[in-house]
């Protein structure tokens, strides 16, 4: 049915919610990742104290080190909302499915030189579970953080993680005839082989870490900083001569996830930074901190990929990491 | 034994499905209200994959039911050729 | 370069083996930390879990066909909202009372959708097994989902109507809105296990489809193809979440016999904790809708004793029963909506949303429904309150109502073998009396009373000064709500001469 009146006399009588047009300072137009992301959160009159952690409140500042005015100014670049967050990624999953489809078709796995395979299943796979830790340390900032900016967008990374160890998985599976042993062998390897304790003892340390915006920091800007250039780069780099490049269509996924969340983890980051010296000093604190630990230990790992080289290498990603901290405002 | 029961939205992939499910199972009570259907079935209703695809005239994941689904009651159980819900030691009772 | 291999043809897995392998063993034992400090919150509400493993998600849905189906949902969700708005679709709904629904909707339960996802977030992360824990998460994100996209729906009719403008605000302040704040505010801050009985079980399974199945049915019933197609959506994931909610239930009581008795207090606390929350959808059913598809009798007839039926039989070889009180609910279905649409009326100067006494047609209608209780006890109160008004003395309860200390609703619920008397109960603890408005809210106090002492209740943080103030003006300043526009009867609001303009121009400019 059409209704026909006259347009005038069904203009709005307000053009958004009252407290996106507080925040945009005017009743005007706003986005829908302004409505919908903005003040979602209660900031009071709670009722009951949590029984798993009587001392807060159900959502509380306190719970970090970092201090803001105003939560909501950690902002997503991106804008991503539930909607725009999950047809991204479904975008980015239909070319990540083409390639498994044109890998298992083909068989192209087996164009690996077997040499490197063992090299790759041995670098790639253990990282299923370096990406689980990375799930549950996104899921705790959504359960502890303040304000629904930051959670709404640490929801997003926290199914992202699952979804990159779930596309690590399925790598293994393509190259072991879908039986699953490389799987149970990778976590063999990140349990009890010498090149993984390092990061795997950084990762279980984060996970009892109280301070939910260090472990934002240590997880999203230094150890992602460091795994993801060295896996994804490197290693793929220093496989390309042993017919490693079927696997890197593959793996194309985090490379591209990497590049546009680093947008998000900088603006986070950054922006804290700026708003007062406390907060600098933390985070810059924090970064060194952990960029010291993550370089160790992922030291062990690239040696056994690089050999010689990896020294180098590394001292090129903790450059660009430190390049990276500093346009946020930190002292590293 | 007691009913289990499905509800699906009035779109034109949940109107075959209905119809699918209806064939399937002959037992099914099936209810229209505006925007959606609820199907009540005794015991046990079971979605088959290759009945769904034959009213479609495509292929059917079977958990592309997400799209049209709106409520359910029993144990879910699914794999790759169907969709089961049933009440008492069913296939999705861990004890059974 | 090697030269190229025989094709070697990739077995298919099935859904089973694949979701197996990519989601189980995904977690490993701690060993630089201990499990328990990992996860500290598994152990003191006393469940004991033997075998983790042993969960798993029926759906067994994996990130990549999650993103898939859930972007596909998505489109399909923002194409309506994008014509419903470019259309006008608000003049298409049945009558512009419809939209009180829709602001106790978006105040009340939108809301409601975020603390789920906040508490699933929570559970996600300390759940133990890697099965349970995605399917956790899973719900954490999809309910974000719900919040977001039922503030984009009710984002248009924001543009048009009043009382939508400020529902965050005013979910944590405004009276009655402390009813639905505080259950969620109860099940987030349980432990996880008591969170996932209340909220994946009492309230996904047993409850809520009263809420979205003949309520959403209603919406498209009344013109409003936009809230509809959210609700139906939001559904499709529901019904996930309902399949997560019977296998957490059933994953507990199969691990230890000693979880029997703690999650059937649970089950009895939650069920009416819900089904109290529920009595604000009874009067939407029965008195929002100003075209209607059933009662509320009928819909707690269909999904709650029909449907708990069959549940609670499925259960009992576990040694689990009926929830508590469920009796007393079956004999308050015909009077329910009734009292609660009455407490309303009574307090429409201090309410987010219009009121109005039914009309003769929807008398008769109720009377239909409930020939038992309508004629009886309702139909004199709205004909003596209807005459009060046509002599300019429309009544208006002045006092502050007393508050249930446990559910925190106006005590105006009547006794289960009385319709005509107030059931009231009280407790002692500390030295101090404590009201409630059944026996049931009586017992959930009693077992913790030290968590419902706790109650920010709103009458109280009134008489305390609180709430910006001690006249009913100040209070309503202090709530972000209009008064003389968002507040009192829907007759002679802006809505309705606004609405009745619009109707006036279609009659004038007929297609």
């Amino acid at each position: 049915m059409t209704i026909d009146i006259k347009t005038a006399t069904i203009q709005p009588r307000r053009q958004t919610y009252a407290n996106v047009a507080r925040r945009l300072g005017a009743d005007r137009p706003a986005s829908r990742y302004e409505e919908s992301m903005f003040d979602l959160q209660a900031t009071g009159a709670f009722h009951y104290r949590p029984t798993w952690a009587p001392e807060y409140d159900l959502f509380d500042a306190s719970r970090t080190a970092i201090a803001l005015e105003d939560w909501h100014v950690l902002r997503d670049p991106r804008q991503f909302y539930y909607g725009t967050y999950t047809i991204a990624r479904a975008r980015m999953m239909e070319a990540t499915e083409k390639a498994f489809a044109y890998a298992e078709k083909r068989g192209r796995v087996s164009g690996v030189a077997e040499d490197w395979m063992t090299v790759l299943r041995h670098y790639l796979l253990p990282l299923r579970h370096y990406e689980w830790g990375a799930n549950m340390n996104n899921c705790n900032i959504t359960d502890i953080g303040f304000g629904s900016t930051i959670t709404e967008a640490t929801m997003f990374a926290t199914m992202d993680r699952l979804g990159i160890a779930q596309v690590i998985s399925r790598i293994g599976l393509l190259t072991d005839g879908g039986s699953g042993t490389s799987l149970t062998a990778a976590k063999q390897d990140w349990i009890e082989h010498p090149d993984w304790q390092g990061l795997r003892h950084a990762i279980e340390d984060l996970l009892v870490a109280p301070d939910w915006f260090e472990v934002f920091v240590a997880q999203n800007l230094v150890l992602d900083g460091f795994v993801y250039p060295l896996a994804y780069r490197a290693f793929d780099e220093a496989g390309q001569g042993h017919g490693g490049g079927a696997i890197s269509p593959l793996t194309e996924f985090m490379l591209d996830w990497f590049d546009e969340t680093s947008r998000w983890v900088d603006a986070v980051i950054g922006t804290a930074a700026r708003e007062n010296e406390a907060n600098a000093g933390h985070l810059s604190r924090w970064t060194n901190d952990w960029a010291k630990r993550a370089r160790e230990a992922v030291t062990p790992i690239a040696r056994a990929v690089l050999g010689p080289a990896a020294d180098a290498t590394l001292d090129g990603i903790a450059a660009d990491l430190a390049v990276r901290g500093r346009k946020l405002g930190l002292a590293v | 034994m007691s009913k289990v029961s499905i509800t699906l939205q009035n779109t034109d992939d949940g109107r075959q499905i209905v119809d699918a499910i209806v064939s399937d199972n002959p037992a099914a009570e099936v209810s229209r209200m505006p925007a959606l259907t609820k199907i009540d079935c005794e015991g046990r209703l079971c979605l088959k994959r290759e009945t769904i695809e034959e009213r479609l005239g495509r292929s059917f994941d079977l958990q592309e039911l997400q799209l049209s689904l709106i409520s359910l009651a029993g144990n879910v159980d699914e794999d790759d050729d169907s969709f089961t819900l049933a009440w008492e030691a069913g296939p999705a009772t861990k004890n059974a | 370069m090697n030269a190229m291999p025989p094709l070697q043809k990739q077995r298919k897995l099935s859904l089973k083996e694949r979701y197996a392998h990519l989601t189980r063993d995904l977690g490993w034992e701690t060993t630089y930390q201990p499990m328990d400090k990992v996860f500290p919150y598994v152990a003191y509400e006393g469940i004991k879990i033997h075998d983790w493993d042993a969960w798993e998600d029926p759906f067994r849905l994996t990130m990549d066909a999650y993103w898939k189906y859930q972007a596909e949902k998505e489109r399909k969700l923002y194409a309506v909202i994008e014509s419903f708005a470019q259309n006008n679709g608000h003049l298409n709904i049945t009558d512009a009372r419809y939209v009180n629904a829709l602001k106790l909707f978006l105040t009340g339960v939108s809301p409601l959708e975020y603390s789920a996802h906040r508490g699933y977030a929570h559970v996600g992360r300390h759940f133990v097994g890697a099965g349970p824990r995605i399917a956790c998460q899973m719900q954490a994100i999809d309910e974000l989902r719900h919040a977001q996209t039922q503030i984009h729906t009710m984002s248009h009719y924001n543009k048009f109507f009043d009382g939508l403008h400020d529902a965050r605000h005013m979910h944590d302040r405004v009276w009655y809105l402390s009813v639905p704040k505080s259950f969620f505010e109860d099940a987030c801050t349980a432990g996880p296990f008591e969170f996932l009985t209340a909220i994946s079980f009492s309230f996904e399974y047993v409850l809520t489809n009263l809420l979205f199945v003949p309520f959403m049915s209603g919406a498209a019933y009344n013109g409003d193809m936009a809230t509809v197609t959210f609700g139906f959506s939001a559904q499709s994931d529901e019904a996930r979440h309902m399949t997560l909610g019977l296998e957490i239930i059933k994953f507990m009581l199969e691990q230890d016999e000693g979880n029997v008795p703690i999650v059937q207090r649970w089950i009895d606390k939650w069920f009416w904790r819900g089904y109290r929350l529920l009595s604000l959808v009874s009067m939407m059913m029965d008195y929002m809708l100003p075209k209607r598809i059933m009662s509320w009798a009928e819909s707690w007839e269909m999904y709650f004793e029909q449907a708990g039926d069959a549940l609670f039989e499925d259960l009992s070889r576990y040694g689990i029963r009926k929830p508590k009180y469920h009796e007393v609910a079956a004999k308050e279905k015909h009077r329910l909506s009734h009292e609660v649409w009455s407490i309303f009326y009574n307090y429409t100067q201090a309410a987010a949303f219009h009121t109005w006494l039914p009309s003769e047609e929807e008398m008769t209608w109720l009377s239909a429904k409930y020939p038992d209780t309508f004629d009886k006890y309702y139909r004199p109160r709205f004909k003596a309150w209807s005459e009060m008004a046509a002599e300019g003395k429309r009544f208006y309860n002045q006092t502050l109502p007393q508050l249930c200390t446990t559910c925190q609703i106006p005590m105006g619920f009547t006794e289960p073998d009385d319709p005509t008397t107030i059931c009231f109960r009280s407790a002692e603890y500390k030295g101090e009396r404590y009201h409630f408005c059944s026996d049931g809210c009586k017992d959930i106090f009693c077992h913790e009373p030290e968590k419902y002492v706790q109650s920010w209740l709103p009458v109280h943080q009134i008489y305390m000064g609180n709430c910006g103030g001690a006249e009913v003006k100040d209070v309503l300043a202090w709530y972000h709500l209009n008064f003389g526009v968002d507040n009192f009867d829907y007759e002679g609001s802006p809505d309705q001469k606004l609405w009745d303009e619009w109707q006036a121009q279609k009659a004038a400019n007929p297609v």
